[in-house]
């Protein structure tokens, strides 16, 4: 790598690095990039206690630092990262994820993204339970945390690379003294694509010793990348002292090394038979969801295609790597974070460069590959490749390109408007150029990259569109694009998209299965304990520095005979003991919950506060619930033929296929509707989806400031 | 490549054995800290865990802190240890240790200590063929 940069240091605080005590280090270091401030700030009991760590200390501190009109680029907005209590312990698999929240420019509200590396463990073992930034640079800069030595430096950053994959390289060579060095150095990057879209997104780095090269993760949604980028930041950096098995000194070690032993083996004798987590990765799902016609395919029209065969996960179990211990923290023997190694790079700045790709990822697949008709794994490769070193998050990518190829052939795009872009499905070279130009901030890519919901108002009002047939088939709500699951046949799974936070992402709760596959909720009241329990249940993962995956891509072979075996009660259990073997504090499954409830309930006012977080807000597209177009219903009329004889009492014989739409489009929002009703009502919030003073009271969190935001609206 | 070997027909079942490697390397006589364990299932004879060196634990170590010697035998560094315990899950033989007085685990490196001090002569020391490179070992010729 070139080392044309130079750094200046701006800003400096020294502090001692105090000690790690039971997951705290009991303080947080705040960043201050329009005045170069730095400081400490403790840590309350009442912030453990009831905010816990991870999106929660970031939800918390954000609150705090913001106003109620607060947009993505206005200076007080901030980006926090943390991990939490149990982040950076090395026994059990999936301990060392990062929760990044900022206000996100797509949706304007509260965003938070789980991310994998080093970043939020050696951040704590450098003193620091979260980093909160604040405040806009005047010139790029970066943020130096140096944990060996505790010191912390704002240093102007003056040509040195913004994308990630050499900023990441350029960085640790920089400040690497010796090789060890480099193993306790993590950096954050987004790049120059998340310059010029609201769809950036951050990149995670971790030290890889065999391939001897920093590797990334992405905390990919909702444009945290835009921000850092507006906030002129090009890197952050954490350099730690030496991780050792107890550098997060828990309470009773011996308690999470027993359940990590009880889960490495459980990986090591069934992974195999199971999911191949450690072969081919979340790739293993393309294949699956394509049988159940569930993988979006031509912006979520269809569930399948004949070609995904050459994109599923026995091609990538051949293209990654294998053999070896791809754990994105210490310890995970899940070992999901594949890489294909040396793959020379055929377009943009870096043509001919050879490579690491880290991924792709399931959601990359189907994203960036089959919803967009691209079932070429090399061109794939190339936009994953972009993507992340550009800062580019390949989910809105993905859905976003799907929407425009959909858009242009309906007729509502064309070659003049994009620039000469023929941005049909299957143009995999169109959908790279595009990804080119987002980054160089150019032609039809900046358009594109204001995400789905700022073109279905631009074409509207520039191209003339329909706006009810832009509405229909843009896959977005709350402004965030949708991540690539369809869900047009379960109803939960409409719901888990829809009544979200943060908007459409499945990582609050996947119920697809659980719903249409094995009909386990047939009831509004099912769906909605469903949709009460899995989102707090996932939202406790942020809350602690856990990664979601060791939870149920692997289970105990006699998880089938438990009481409810979607929950993975063995694997509950195992988080019952560590959080208890960390914090010292005895909790019970049900605590987990409650733990999850407060927080999840603070971001939903949080979202009312900002002006967001009615139902109104929990609206979904009409393509995420059933067919919009004559060719979507006749691709599957025998299904939905059948639903309109059974659940309507209709003979579709008499009907056109435009009668049909309506009659199933009528009865699928109102069952919407009903789900809404139900899940408020179980989750404790009024008709209009505000939680009511008594859920606030019961949680505990009917802070003055909280409640007063609630009194508007009840 | 010298590797512990084990005749169950001559074994008595006395463990001096673990007591000898508790010693050897925790000065202790707690056996749950002894490289070898003999197991009594009660049926069929005896049988006994070590490591046999086949390296299938370097390849599951995130820190490179598991490697193979000049002479074969699987060690450990401790100082890149991080104690994440992957190699006692993977380990095929169940033969990596974990106790909870110590964040490493431990392993056999075929001391020769036990041999030494069995009674019954079921323990010796055997010329074995050296196993395939690891993944790893075949990274470090490709990357260096």
């Amino acid at each position: 790598m070139t080392a044309q940069g130079s750094r200046r240091v701006l800003a400096e605080f020294a502090y001692e690095v105090p000690p790690v005590e039971r997951g705290y280090t009991n303080q947080t270091l705040y960043v201050n990039l329009s005045d170069n401030t730095i400081t400490a700030k403790p840590v309350t009991e009442e912030m453990k206690e009831k905010f816990i760590g991870g999106r929660g200390f970031g939800l918390w501190l954000l609150w705090h630092a913001v106003k109620d009109d607060t947009k993505w680029n206005d200076p007080e907005n901030e980006i926090i990262i943390s991990s939490g209590p149990c982040g950076g312990i090395t026994q059990y698999p999936g301990s060392g994820k990062s929760l990044v929240v900022t206000i996100s420019p797509l949706t304007d509200i509260p965003i938070d993204s789980n991310v994998g590396g080093h970043f939020g463990p050696l951040l704590k073992f450098s003193g620091w339970d979260a980093l909160e930034i604040q405040g806009k640079a005047e010139k790029d800069v970066i943020v130096v945390i140096d944990g060996q030595n505790g010191r912390v430096t704002i240093e102007e950053a003056d040509g040195v690379p913004v994308d990630s994959h050499l900023v990441g390289h350029w960085l640790i060579e920089e400040m690497a003294e010796k090789e060890e060095d480099r193993y306790f150095m993590s950096v954050v990057a987004a790049g120059s694509g998340a310059e010029h879209t609201r769809i950036g997104c951050l990149n995670f780095s971790f030290y890889d010793r065999r391939r001897k090269a920093p590797r990334f993760k992405q905390a990919g949604r909702g444009g945290i990348g835009t921000v850092f980028r507006d906030k002129r930041i090009k890197a952050i950096v954490v350099k730690s002292p030496p991780v050792r098995g107890d550098s997060n000194r828990p309470a009773d070690p011996e308690r999470i090394a027993r359940a990590g032993l009880r889960l490495h083996k459980e990986i090591h004798d069934y992974d195999d038979q199971q999911n191949r987590m450690r072969k081919r990765g979340t790739p293993y799902l393309v294949q699956i969801m394509d049988d159940y016609d569930l993988l979006p395919v031509h912006n979520f029209k269809f569930g399948s295609h004949p070609d995904t065969p050459k994109i599923n996960g026995d091609v990538w179990e051949g293209r990654f790597s294998q053999g070896l211990p791809d754990g994105c923290w210490y310890g995970c023997t899940m070992s999901c974070s594949h890489a294909v190694d040396h793959y020379t790079v055929r377009t943009g700045p870096y043509k001919g460069q050879k490579v690491i790709v880290d991924g792709p990822e399931y959601e990359t697949i189907a994203g960036v590959g089959s919803n967009c008709g691209i079932f070429d794994p090399d061109a794939i490769l190339e936009i994953n490749f972009y993507c992340d070193t550009y800062g580019i998050d390949t989910i809105s990518f993905g859905t976003l390109t799907a929407f425009v190829m959909e858009c242009y052939e309906a007729g509502i795009l064309d070659k003049e408007k994009t620039g000469g872009l023929e941005l049909r499905f299957g143009n995999a070279d169109a959908a790279i150029e595009l990804l080119h130009q987002m980054a160089r901030g150019e032609g039809f890519g900046k358009i594109a990259g204001q995400g789905v919901r700022r073109m279905k108002e631009y074409f509207v009002k520039e191209f003339g569109a329909d706006p009810q047939f832009v509405q229909d088939i843009g896959m977005e709500a709350k402004g965030l694009e949708y991540s690539e699951y369809v869900c047009k046949e379960s109803l939960a799974q409409q719901g888990g998209y829809g009544l979200t936070n943060k908007g459409p992402q499945h990582d609050e709760a996947w119920l697809i299965f659980m719903d249409m596959v094995s009909n386990l909720l047939p009831t509004f009241e099912d769906k909605a304990e469903a949709l009460h329990y899995f989102p707090m249940w996932r939202t406790w993962f942020g809350l602690c520095g856990f990664c979601k995956l060791p939870w149920n891509d692997i289970v105990p072979p006699d998880n089938a005979m438990t009481d409810e075996p979607a929950k993975i009660p063995a694997h509950v259990q195992n988080y019952v003991e560590i959080f208890s073997g960390v914090t010292g504090k005895e909790v019970t499954a049900d605590d987990l919950i409650t733990m999850s409830e407060r927080v999840y309930n603070f971001q939903r006012v949080f979202n009312i506060r900002l002006g967001k977080g009615l139902r109104e807000h929990d609206a979904v597209p009409y393509r995420s619930m059933g067919p919009v177009t004559v060719e979507e219903y006749e691709s599957r009329a025998e299904r939905y033929d059948k639903q309109l004889r059974e659940l309507l009492g209709l003979d579709p014989e008499k009907m056109t296929t435009e009668e049909k739409l309506a009659a199933l489009r009528k009865y699928r929002e109102e069952q919407y509707e009903k789900l809404i009703d139900a899940v408020y009502a179980r989750r404790g919030w009024t008709k209009d989806g505000v939680p009511t003073l008594e859920t606030l009271k019961r949680l505990g969190i009917d802070y003055p400031d909280v409640v007063e935001v609630v009194k508007r609206h009840l | 490549m010298k590797v512990l070997a084990f005749d169950q027909e001559r074994c008595v079942g006395c463990h001096i054995c673990e007591e000898v490697c508790s010693d050897t390397w925790f000065k202790t006589t707690d056996v749950e800290k002894s490289s070898i364990r003999i197991l009594d299932e009660g049926t069929g004879p005896l049988k006994a865990v070590f490591c046999v060196q086949c390296g299938e634990c370097i390849d599951v170590c995130p820190t490179k802190a598991l490697y193979r010697d000049r002479k074969g035998i699987v060690r450990l560094k401790k100082k890149l240890c991080v104690g994440c315990l992957s190699c006692v899950g993977f380990c095929p033989y169940e033969a990596m240790f974990y106790h909870p007085d110590h964040l490493e685990p431990f392993k056999c490196i075929v001391c020769g200590q036990c041999v030494k001090e069995c009674p019954a002569e079921a323990l010796s020391i055997v010329e074995e063929a050296a196993p395939a490179p690891t993944v790893t070992e075949q990274w470090e010729t490709v990357v260096g």
